[in-house]
């Protein structure tokens, strides 16, 4: 069976071993993926042979630094295609951003696939051309895979999951629980357009907005902030849970209390409209293209120009900074938590999301 | 932003602190010199109101001599438990799609909460307008679309409205699972409470926006207190407390309304036109859907057992029953804080709530679960109980 053709669809015999399994895998998988494919003997697409591992040259591995960082991680996201990404893009940046902000350098990604009974083949094209362009953009190759059929109905089209490495260079020690009192907390750019682009393009809401997910890879980035300066002392994504999520786990790890200014949070005038209509918080939105970075204040104004001066971080800012607990009116805090100074001029508790975040009634 | 920035302005918030600051002071000077040295206490009704004193920080701007009484004014607080059984059950029901708006999915009813019962397989959607729910009954011929119509008057005209759409196109397999309730007798039953010594009340805003000023006459003439219908920014709230102060200092008890640009005098005529049409309030304390509707009455047509019916809107019966010490109902009457009860933030959270209260953001224990440091408010608690112990449990 080809599995070119619009109206071919998966059926369980492209998950049985046989015939039709290896075509998926030389049409769709090879295709796009083949010539970085460290499992591929030849690049030839009609003479391959597969081994089932990839296999990585250490010795170039070691060149680039002293530790390997490894990471994996799901994705399932309703709509499969949303405006700025897809269910593909999302799966490599995601796993390359985990790796990134340990200050590793990503370099290789397995995929896997759950896909399921029904799904058009174009669909599985379009999602794996979009996770090879993503790859190619954040430099890192996928190098290895594995696809399941589930029968329809045992999963909503298509689930993936990627696990990547990468080589963290000597010298650079990123922790959670790094942060100091008085350090400075930046970010790369707008909060809560991907939670809303994802929310606006399920169509229930009938909202018409230009919100785009901020889907991107920054492994570059992070590797340009490492270079101004080496000494960052926290840095995560900002995924789901959102900045409130982040901040939170930074302040507990490291036993500090974290300030911010919701003055000083770049956050886009839909998306503040779309919170505002619905009761949600940006704080709590989901990102996949941004990071929260603690660094020591006297590197903080160079670290951001640094970032502004990036395609993935033109709209850094610097948000709050890290203080002792004791520093904070023991009237309101017990122990290391977030707070935020509102544009209003009062101070609020920032905590973590809790349950789904739900619109209200009224 | 424009029409919400100005309603958050820091100077204007400053200047409004600082009259709320002076008039707070002659207010309790005259009251102290009279015998009376208790704060103030201000109760704002409406959820959306507590929402936004506690996502401003509204409370710490305050002078020490004014107490904020958080209300029962959230659709999802005045949601007994038994309700929440009766909606599962007809969620469970193999030929229903339930929808409901998403902060009602939450509470939890005697034995799970929506959630917990979509989890197990019925076919509950969230949805966030009636209007979805009718447009599923479209679109799915073959089953029973209901919707779980709840709130104040706010939400009335809207369930009402889709209602009468659902008459005019011949649909069939949509009804409602009514559970609105009516401000004035919620009201009525908080001035009547015993316990509680309210100074003056912001009203709701939004139901105001439906019913009008007039309904809220009786709080002055019958209860003698200042009631000020407010709006739900920041601004809004500090300048609506202004007002209630300028009236208890005048010696003043009426009815105004800081919401001017939204609330008009008389309401909104159609709105309670579509509400006379379609709801039957002649029982105060529950709202029935009329009996020419009955066939878009869920509970008529498919039978429910109103477990329920008794317990809608009567604060002496415990709504939430469970573990049997719970607060929930001195807290919603005013009568304890949130974290005066033993299980706030220990065994009640957000993510395990024994009561209404906790599951939406709107509600009092969940605002000051999510706003507040939990062990700050447990130490305040420990001393308060030092000097003065809470009222008793309620059995």
């Amino acid at each position: 069976m080809n599995a070119d053709g619009p109206l071919q669809k998966i059926t369980l015999a492209h998950g049985s071993g046989g015939k039709a399994m290896d075509d998926l895998i030389r049409d769709v998988f090879i295709r796009a993926f083949g010539p970085h494919s460290a499992a591929l003997h030849t690049t030839g697409l009609n003479s391959i042979t597969l081994e089932d591992q990839a296999r990585l040259d250490l010795a170039a591995l070691q060149q680039q630094g002293n530790r390997l960082a490894f990471t994996t991680d799901c994705y399932v996201v309703h709509p499969l295609f949303f405006p700025g990404g897809d269910i593909g893009k999302l799966a490599v940046t995601g796993t390359v951003n985990d790796l990134a902000v340990g200050g590793a350098k990503p370099l290789y990604l397995s995929c896997g696939f759950i896909l399921e009974e029904g799904l058009p083949i174009d669909t599985l094209k379009k999602v794996v051309c979009s996770m090879q362009q993503t790859a190619e953009a954040a430099g890192v190759s996928i190098v290895t895979g594995d696809t399941k059929v589930v029968p329809k109905g045992s999963c909503d089209k298509l689930f993936i999951n990627t696990a990547g490495v990468g080589v963290i260079a000597a010298g650079v020690n990123i922790s959670a629980a790094a942060a100091q009192p008085g350090d400075a907390i930046l970010i790369n750019g707008y909060l809560g357009d991907h939670g809303a682009a994802v929310l606006d393009a399920r169509g229930e809401l009938a909202l018409h907005n230009t919100i785009e997910s901020d889907c991107q890879p920054l492994g570059d980035l992070v590797q340009a902030m490492l270079a101004a300066c080496p000494d960052i002392h926290c840095l995560r994504d900002v995924t789901r849970g959102g900045l409130a999520g982040v901040l939170n786990e930074f302040a507990q790890a490291s036993d500090c209390c974290i300030e911010i200014e919701e003055t000083r949070l770049p956050i886009r005038t839909e998306v503040r409209g779309m919170c505002e209509i619905l009761g949600l918080d940006p704080l709590y939105l989901a990102n996949e293209g941004k990071l929260a970075c603690v660094a020591p204040a006297h590197a903080a104004e160079k670290l951001l120009q640094v970032m502004q001066s990036h395609p993935a971080g033109r709209h850094s800012a610097i948000i709050g900074r890290v203080k002792a607990t004791s520093e904070v009116v023991a009237r309101t805090v017990s122990k290391p938590r977030v707070l935020m100074t509102t544009g209003f001029g009062s101070q609020r508790m920032i905590d973590r999301l809790v349950g789904e975040p739900l619109p209200r009634i009224c | 932003m424009k029409y919400i920035d100005e309603f958050r302005d820091p100077d204007s918030a400053r200047k409004l602190v600082k009259q709320i600051h002076h008039l707070t002071d002659r207010v309790l000077a005259r009251r102290s010199a009279a015998g009376n040295p208790m704060p103030l206490q201000i109760m704002e009704f409406c959820g959306g109101h507590t929402h936004t004193i506690f996502r401003y920080g509204i409370e710490q701007l305050l002078p020490e001599g004014i107490e904020l009484v958080h209300g029962p004014g959230c659709p999802v607080c005045v949601l007994p438990r038994e309700r929440v059984d009766d909606a599962i059950a007809l969620a469970k029901h193999p030929q229903v799609i339930f929808t409901t708006f998403g902060d009602a999915m939450r509470v939890p009813g005697s034995q799970q909460s929506l959630l917990q019962a979509k989890a197990d397989g019925a076919d509950i959607r969230m949805v966030y307008s009636p209007l979805d729910g009718l447009t599923l009954a479209q679109q799915n011929p073959d089953r029973e679309v209901i919707f779980f119509a709840l709130g104040f008057e706010t939400t009335m005209p809207s369930t009402a409205l889709t209602l009468l759409q659902a008459h005019k196109a011949g649909i069939t397999n949509f009804t409602l699972f009514c559970h609105h309730v009516t401000t004035v007798p919620t009201l009525d039953l908080i001035l009547n409470e015993p316990g509680l010594a309210l100074d003056g009340l912001l009203a709701p805003g939004h139901v105001s926006m439906v019913i009008g000023e007039a309904p809220f006459q009786f709080v002055a003439r019958q209860y003698h207190k200042p009631l000020v219908i407010s709006g739900f920014e920041p601004l809004d709230i500090l300048q609506s407390l202004t007002m209630l102060l300028l009236q208890l200092q005048a010696g003043r008890r009426e009815v105004e309304n800081q919401y001017q640009r939204v609330v008009q005098k008389q309401g909104n005529r159609p709105g309670q036109q579509a509400i006379a049409t379609v709801f039957d309030c002649h029982d105060p304390h529950r709202v029935r859907i009329r009996a020419d509707w009955a066939h878009y009455d869920a509970e008529r047509k498919f039978s429910v057992t109103d477990a329920a019916a008794d317990t809608a809107l009567n604060f002496d019966k415990p709504a939430f029953n469970s573990p049997t010490d719970c607060r929930c109902e001195d807290v919603l009457k005013g009568l304890v804080r949130p974290w005066q009860c033993r299980h706030f933030g220990e065994l009640c959270t957000p993510q395990t709530p024994l009561g209404a209260l906790m599951v939406s953001s709107e509600g009092a224990c969940a605002a000051y679960y999510q706003y507040s440091d939990v062990q700050a408010l447990k130490i305040k608690q420990e001393q308060s109980f030092k000097q003065k112990p809470t009222p008793d449990v309620v059995t």
